[in-house]
């Protein structure tokens, strides 16, 4: 057992070979003992969400992977769908037999084209290997998987924005409940989990739920790939224990001095200097892997402006308090950068902000106001009173 | 006889509808194989698409004005989209905006009269740690900076003469 576990060190295919002689319930058992979360961002027990639809009953059900990373600063998926691809098919295998489906769907964006040709090639070997298809490993369990292209929009990184695009329709979020685990993709029990936590599922299996646990802390077991980019010397893919800190994290990446530090992507939270005592884990500042670094020079409200441009452009615009609370924050950064903001106005912006992260239908509109109220908070003094750049 | 592009387009949406199954889960698939080979969906097009699917084609036209990748409007032979999110705004994606919108002599969201280059914004497409990141239809090119520019763009053309020939066949049945 190697002290820092990573993807590079799991044999090929013993967590699948593992979980074909075990029974559904224990499999699950595994995964939940485990205390794996989501990998997307959310958080969400892995375990629990399988065992939902384990205990929904129908005719066919599916196995979703989402490999639509569109999270700004964000790419752990595409390198471990470049590099662990077996890794990631293999755990959707496993959740198939868990939860008892069939069929399997990757849903890729359409930004990662150029990996399709790779991927197919992996599943076709797959198949030639029997790690797929009918009798896998001339057992009686029968998965296969096929590849979905996305069409470019973030929004279908939410779960059910993801399926309706699969079903044909606009990739506009549901209301949930009812959650896809009983009424998902053309109405069937379906699984959707993000490409790193399939990846995590299969390791899991293969090493025991213990030796995961063994990693991270007690509320956010194992280790988590981060997507590190911006003001550093290193930036890039790295895989590190849950629970680091801010600044263990610059220091692994030649980033120190930085100014702020963006965890999470543009609907994260922007953390200062200093903060960066604290710990990157589902209980203080959760992440899907987003890590953006800011250094001295850097202007927070150019910043602000970018990640709103975002959610302006990316909003789906089915709810108000998304589709016009982000264009209203984004007037508001301009008026700030033209120093012609009075304090009134700012705190009805971060109450529309809080009303936003209230009444918004999905987790798009719900986080996208973070980062404004996050840098509002806490580099106050520096978006105030600001010169035109004009004058 | 010699078919009229309609007759061929309809053609090709029909065997796509065969391959993809005649349900609505095969509407996306469709549309991206036909804007792949047409550069475009006009509504002739999603007419056919919503006739074989057996759906209205504003259900199509709603599904195609909604996503990045589709849109109804013709665009270029090469779709040059560029990542405007944080990090590649923070490794220069201004200089190689300006570059391009200088050597195609075009604004981003339009495209050059000869049809040979449209020039889109994309939002963040994952390659934050080797920006500025810009893909050429699906070739993917990152690190790009605006003396690269000229290059890329010159790559383009040579390969665009050899679309042009495989295209001059006439289709006869």
């Amino acid at each position: 057992m190697s002290p820092l576990p990573t993807f590079s060190t799991m044999a090929p295919e013993a967590g699948l070979k593992k979980a074909l002689s075990l029974s559904r319930p224990d499999i699950i058992e595994e995964v939940k003992n485990s205390g794996l979360k989501g990998r997307g961002g959310a958080g969400f027990p892995t375990g629990m969400k399988w065992n939902f639809a384990a205990a929904a009953r129908a005719e066919e059900k599916f196995i979703i992977c989402n490999a639509d990373e569109g999270e700004p600063g964000t790419f752990k998926d595409r390198v471990i769908l470049q590099e662990h691809a077996d890794l990631v098919f293999e755990g959707m295998t496993i959740a198939g037999k868990a939860v008892g489906a069939t069929q399997g769907i990757l849903f890729l964006r359409g930004e990662y084209t150029y990996l399709r040709p790779h991927l197919e090639a992996v599943l076709a070997k797959r198949r030639e290997q029997k790690f797929l298809g009918k009798q896998i490993l001339d057992s009686d369990l029968e998965f296969d998987i096929r590849i979905f292209m996305g069409a470019g929009a973030y929004i279908c990184g939410e779960e059910t924005a993801l399926i309706e695009a699969l079903e044909g329709f606009r990739g506009e979020p549901r209301n949930r409940p009812p959650f896809p685990v009983n009424t998902g993709f053309l109405g069937r029990p379906s699984v959707v989990n993000n490409v790193e936590t399939l990846a995590s599922a299969a390791c899991i299996l293969q090493q025991g739920a213990d030796w995961w646990k063994a990693t991270g802390t007690e509320k956010s077991t194992g280790f988590k790939i981060f997507s590190i980019s911006g003001d550093c010397q290193k930036p890039g893919v790295y895989e590190f224990p849950m629970g680091i800190t801010v600044a263990q994290l610059l220091k692994e990446v030649a980033g120190e001095g930085a100014k702020a530090v963006q965890v999470g992507g543009a609907s994260g939270q922007c953390i200062p200097a200093s903060q960066f005592e604290r710990t990157i884990a589902f209980e203080d500042i959760p992440t899907g892997g987003s890590i953006i670094v800011f250094g001295q020079q850097r202007d927070m409200l150019d910043v602000l402006h970018n990640f709103l441009d975002f959610f302006v452009d990316e909003s789906c615009g089915q709810c108000t308090p998304c589709r016009r609370g982000n264009v209203k924050l984004l007037e508001g950064v301009e008026l700030l950068k033209e120093g012609q903001c009075s304090m009134a106005y700012l705190k009805e912006l971060c109450a529309l902000g809080e009303t936003m992260q209230i009444a918004s239908k999905c987790g798009l509109g719900q986080s996208s106001p973070s980062a404004f109220l996050s840098v509002v908070h806490n580099f106050r003094a520096e978006i105030m009173g600001r010169t035109p750049s004009h004058v | 006889m010699l078919m009229t592009d309609r007759e061929r387009l309809a053609g090709e949406i029909q065997a796509l509808a065969e391959k993809h199954g005649k349900g609505r889960t095969a509407l996306i698939p469709m549309v991206q194989e036909i804007k792949r080979k047409y550069q475009k969906i006009d509504s002739f097009a999603m007419q056919v698409i919503a006739d074989q699917l057996g759906i209205h084609p504003v259900e199509v036209y709603s599904v195609v004005s909604f996503y990045a990748f589709l849109g109804s409007e013709a665009h270029g032979k090469y779709i040059i989209r560029l990542c405007r999110t944080i990090s590649c705004d923070m490794q220069g994606k201004e200089g190689v905006m300006r570059q391009l919108e200088n050597d195609l002599g075009i604004t981003f969201g339009k495209t050059t009269v000869d049809g040979k280059f449209s020039l889109e914004w994309a939002n963040c497409m994952g390659m934050c740690d080797q920006g500025p990141a810009m893909l050429v239809n699906e070739k993917l090119y990152t690190h790009v900076t605006p003396e690269k520019i000229h290059e890329i763009l010159e790559e383009c053309r040579r390969s665009f003469g050899v679309h042009a020939t495989e295209q001059k066949e006439v289709h006869l049945v």
